[in-house]
């Protein structure tokens, strides 16, 4: 993978949007992996009892694959420096073989002198804006 | 408010230094559905310019949730867990984390405040490495549902 140079990001450039499925199988090893058992996230019976409309994504899942679009499109995983977001909305994972979509974009906001930049995400699903406020400083190639 | 403020400022340490692991990495990588070869190959990794396989960038996110559940498990601070949702969420990173690192950490109680009938705990887990010096820092804002108590 060749990594994005610094000199060939301008303020206004977008990271080209994608999308990502997120199923009830992707949960349940998110939860064994990440150690976040919530039973909101596989336990329909007691989301639901809790308020919720069904199963939700971990917000975390939804923030990885936000992380994705960063690191790919600066060819360089390593490339993370700073990075935070709200979780404004959830990501509703009904019990079919579909799943859900998240749909995660963003633009370049600034170009600082130590050769980051800092970058704006969106993150969408289901017709609602899963993350607000997501914001990225991320190290570019000189 | 349900959660006791005179817990603010309080300190939890790990009770032992987390080994950040290629396997552990890998199952991290695959969970995410992010299969970069500089997650998994250790060839790859130090092609790139890494001591080793480097974690995603929200793997320390393993580490937040620990300490997160042992303020959580403390039972004076008054959380019900199963009230809790994740408001928001910061890391930042001095360098990426490798496999090999041996982190101490220690989460802290950085906010405790009520809005809109919720409770809003904040909890920032401070990692270094072998070499006392810092790696990563992971925020996280945990909103506890207000509701019929």
């Amino acid at each position: 993978m060749s990594r994005l140079r610094h000199a060939d990001v301008e303020v206004g450039t977008e990271l080209p949007e994608r999308t990502f499925p997120v199923r009830r199988l992707d949960l349940v090893r998110y939860a064994g992996a990440s150690g976040d058992f919530n039973p909101i996230h596989w336990n329909e019976r007691f989301a639901k009892s809790v308020g919720l409309p069904d199963v939700i994504a971990h917000g975390m899942f939804t923030m990885a694959q936000a992380a994705r679009l960063l690191t790919d499109w600066a060819g360089d995983p390593g490339c993370v420096v700073d990075y935070s977001v709200r979780f404004s909305a959830p990501v509703v994972v009904p019990d079919d073989d579909e799943g859900a979509q998240i749909t995660v974009g963003g633009k370049v906001k600034a170009k600082n002198d130590d050769g980051t930049v800092n970058v704006l995400l969106t993150a969408r699903s289901g017709g609602a804006k899963v993350l607000s406020q997501s914001k990225a400083v991320v190290r570019l190639a000189r | 408010m349900a959660i006791n403020p005179d817990y603010l400022g309080r300190e939890y340490p790990a009770p032992e230094a987390y080994e950040v692991t290629r396997g552990k990495i890998r199952e991290f990588a695959e969970a995410i559905n992010d299969t970069d070869p500089v997650y998994l190959d250790p060839a790859a990794a130090r092609a790139a310019g890494h001591p080793d396989v480097i974690a995603p960038p929200t793997f320390p996110v393993i580490l937040g949730m620990a300490g997160s559940a042992q303020a959580i498990g403390d039972p004076d601070l008054g959380v019900d867990f199963s009230r809790v949702v994740h408001g928001d969420q910061r890391f930042s990173h001095s360098r990426p984390l490798y496999a090999g690192d041996l982190l101490s950490s220690t989460t802290r109680i950085t906010g405790i405040r009520s809005l809109g009938g919720n409770d809003l705990l904040t909890l920032e887990t401070v990692a270094d490495d072998a070499d006392g010096e810092h790696v990563v820092t992971a925020t996280m804002m945990l909103v506890v549902r207000g509701g019929d108590e």
